[in-house]
């Protein structure tokens, strides 16, 4: 159990150099010199210099490479231009909002997904399997920040069924104790029924728009990872054990059809993480892609690059998550390691 | 040429739905080539005793906050939205199938410098990695098409490097080899070749991805800017005027946009199918 823990935990480290390098060289890639951006337009040369001075850009590469990772390690990410603020606090505070909508658009995708693409395979070649297909063609075509705003149009303008589509919560209620962070794990906790409700309210258009998005690996992988085990032998004896149809499909086929499922959750939450940035502008959400788009607006680039290796890292995370579920799910790669 | 063609029949006549994704194709590169042409008022000039009119008999899609005909816009910019994501995949292809087969063909260091690129790149949520770079690069069109281009490379090196593998000791590689070719020359004038319809088949279904791509950092402002007609950018103008119920400004870019990643991934599905019946889905 620790060894396998060890050994994924081994083949994330290069993972995460070539991330930390990757976004070192995109600072030092800033449009123009940062000495000069940073002082200002009106700054004396000489004002320049002493900023590059203090901000190492004198050094050699390498030597700024060793800064930053310095830096880094001691959870330093610069400063935000517009607010003063240092990045590392900004994206901080506004983590929870970004993971709850990830999160939840993760499961809505999943429970869609599965049972769609577990009736596509058993019900191969029907309607339900065209409709299978016809949703997750049409799920990766749908821009994702035009779903959202059509969502907003019908479900909000001309319907009035979902809120105005700003933010986590109505203006008018007051968010719940600070626990997570997480507005529905917060009010279900405290028992706040009231902001539970208005929590969801404003997260189910959101996390549909994005789920949508991202259905279509989790279903196209589910039915044909079912469709192999289906006509695999064991079924088959289990079929002709006269063991009931319900019994052979989720007992038998779906847990063995689960595992390259598992393995796609990967590129699911790549979709999932770059359609959060868009979700976020469309939703005014006040998670940490929007904070990068308002930050990119106005040419303010550290919290752009707190934001990209934030993203990064997180993803390293899951994908390491993944890895480390898929081996507690399938025991032959457990015996492996 | 005639047994594929009879082929493609076929397996159109399977698919009656790629015949539809070749004809909207059709449409599309002919809005592309001849939009300003067609295009019947002119994509910026602004008229404001017409703004915010919905969509009529003089304006099929009405017009915007500055009284532009969006048909227009949405018509003229086929062409800015296409060539994006045309030069973007080319690059990617360029990029990755190069390096990919070489990967393959040599092994080795190559194989290893290549691998670990294309693994660093997919170690980064990928749209998320574009807006890194465009950020670094700097605000401008071509730099869209460079991020595009990259997030893009792991896929076409993955493809060409196991394809390439698999004909390293082909009988026609061997031969070609033992006629006196230089390594290069085996590479680039057999195996490549070799692998060309499996590339192509990766690029139209990275075409729809690259045009959201796209479209999805011009709508947070990155690349393309206004007054210029993008797709992405229009639903972003429009995307202020939803909530005041004036629909028509997001939704006709938004539904070409759709309308056009659609179009596309049919496409790699159906060309996929042509090409190579084993990984019919």
């Amino acid at each position: 159990m620790l060894n396998l823990l060890l050994s994924r935990l081994a083949t994330a480290i290069p993972s995460i150099v070539g991330v930390v390098i990757v976004t070192f060289m995109l600072t030092r890639m800033l449009p123009g010199d940062p000495a000069a951006y940073f002082a200002s337009l009106a700054a004396s040369p000489q004002a320049i210099a002493e900023i590059r001075t203090k901000l190492g850009l004198d050094k050699s590469l390498p030597e700024q490479f060793v800064g930053y990772i310095g830096d880094l390690l001691q959870g330093n990410l610069g400063n935000s231009l517009s607010t003063g603020q240092p990045v590392v606090a900004e994206i901080a505070t506004r983590l929870p909002a970004s993971a709850e909508l990830t999160l939840f658009a993760l499961i809505v995708a999943v429970a869609i997904a599965i049972p769609l693409g577990v009736l596509a395979a058993v019900k191969q070649g029907t309607w339900i399997d065209h409709l299978c297909r016809i949703v997750t063609t049409a799920g990766v075509s749908l821009p994702v920040f035009f779903t959202g705003l059509l969502f907003a149009y019908v479900f909000y303008y001309l319907l009035q069924w979902a809120p105005a589509p700003t933010g986590r919560l109505d203006v008018f209620l007051s968010p719940p104790t600070h626990i997570t962070g997480f507005y529905l794990i917060d009010s279900a906790l405290t028992g706040n029924l009231e902001a539970l409700w208005g929590a969801l309210r404003q997260l189910a258009l959101p996390a549909i728009s994005m789920a949508i998005f991202s259905l279509a690996p989790l279903a196209r992988m589910t039915r044909g990872s079912m469709l192999a085990v289906l006509g695999s032998d064991f079924i088959r004896t289990a079929r002709a054990s006269g063991l009931a149809p319900g019994t052979v499909i989720f007992t038998y086929a779906f847990r063995n059809a689960v595992l390259p499922v598992i393995t796609t959750l990967g590129m699911v939450f790549s979709f999932l993480l770059g359609a959060n940035v868009l979700v976020e502008t469309v939703f005014a959400w006040p998670g940490i892609g929007l904070y990068a788009v308002n930050a990119l607006i106005t040419s303010d680039y550290a919290p752009v690059q707190g934001f990209v290796l934030t993203m990064a890292i997180l993803y390293v995370a899951l994908n390491l998550t993944i890895d480390f579920v898929y081996g507690l799910v399938d025991p032959r790669v457990r015996l492996d390691s | 040429m005639l047994p594929l063609l009879r082929h493609a029949r076929y397996v159109l006549s399977e698919n009656p739905i790629t015949g539809l994704a070749f004809g909207l194709f059709a449409l599309f590169l002919i809005a592309a080539a001849f939009g300003p042409v067609l295009a019947p008022y002119s994509p910026l000039q602004s008229n404001a005793a017409m703004a915010l009119k919905p969509p009529s008999a003089a304006h099929w899609f009405g017009t915007d906050q500055l009284g532009r005909d969006i048909f227009s816009r949405v018509l003229v910019a086929t062409r800015l939205d296409l060539a994006i994501a045309f030069a973007s995949v080319i690059l990617a292809f360029l990029l990755g199938a190069l390096s990919g087969v070489a990967a393959g063909y040599f092994g080795g260091w190559t194989d290893r410098v290549v691998g670990r690129l294309a693994d660093t790149i997919m170690a980064f949520p990928l749209f998320v990695l574009a807006m890194g770079i465009v950020a670094a690069l700097g605000n401008e069109v071509i730099n869209i098409v460079i991020a595009t281009a990259i997030i893009n490379f792991p896929l076409y090196a993955r493809v060409a490097r196991a394809e390439a593998n698999v004909r390293r000791d082909a009988g026609f590689v061997e031969a070609a080899r033992l006629s006196g070719n230089g390594e290069t020359r085996v590479l680039l004038g057999h195996v490549l070749p070799n692998i060309m319809p499996i590339m192509m088949v990766q690029m139209s279904l990275t075409m729809g991805y690259a045009i959201l791509n796209a479209a999805g950092l011009s709508f947070i402002g990155l690349g393309v800017r206004p007054p210029a007609a993008e797709w992405g950018i229009m639903v972003a103008e429009g995307a202020n005027f939803i909530q005041s119920g004036e629909w028509w400004i997001a939704l006709f870019p938004g539904a070409t946009l759709m309308l056009a990643v659609f179009c596309f991934n049919l496409l790699g599905d159906g060309l996929r199918d042509i090409i190579d019946p084993r990984m019919r889905t």
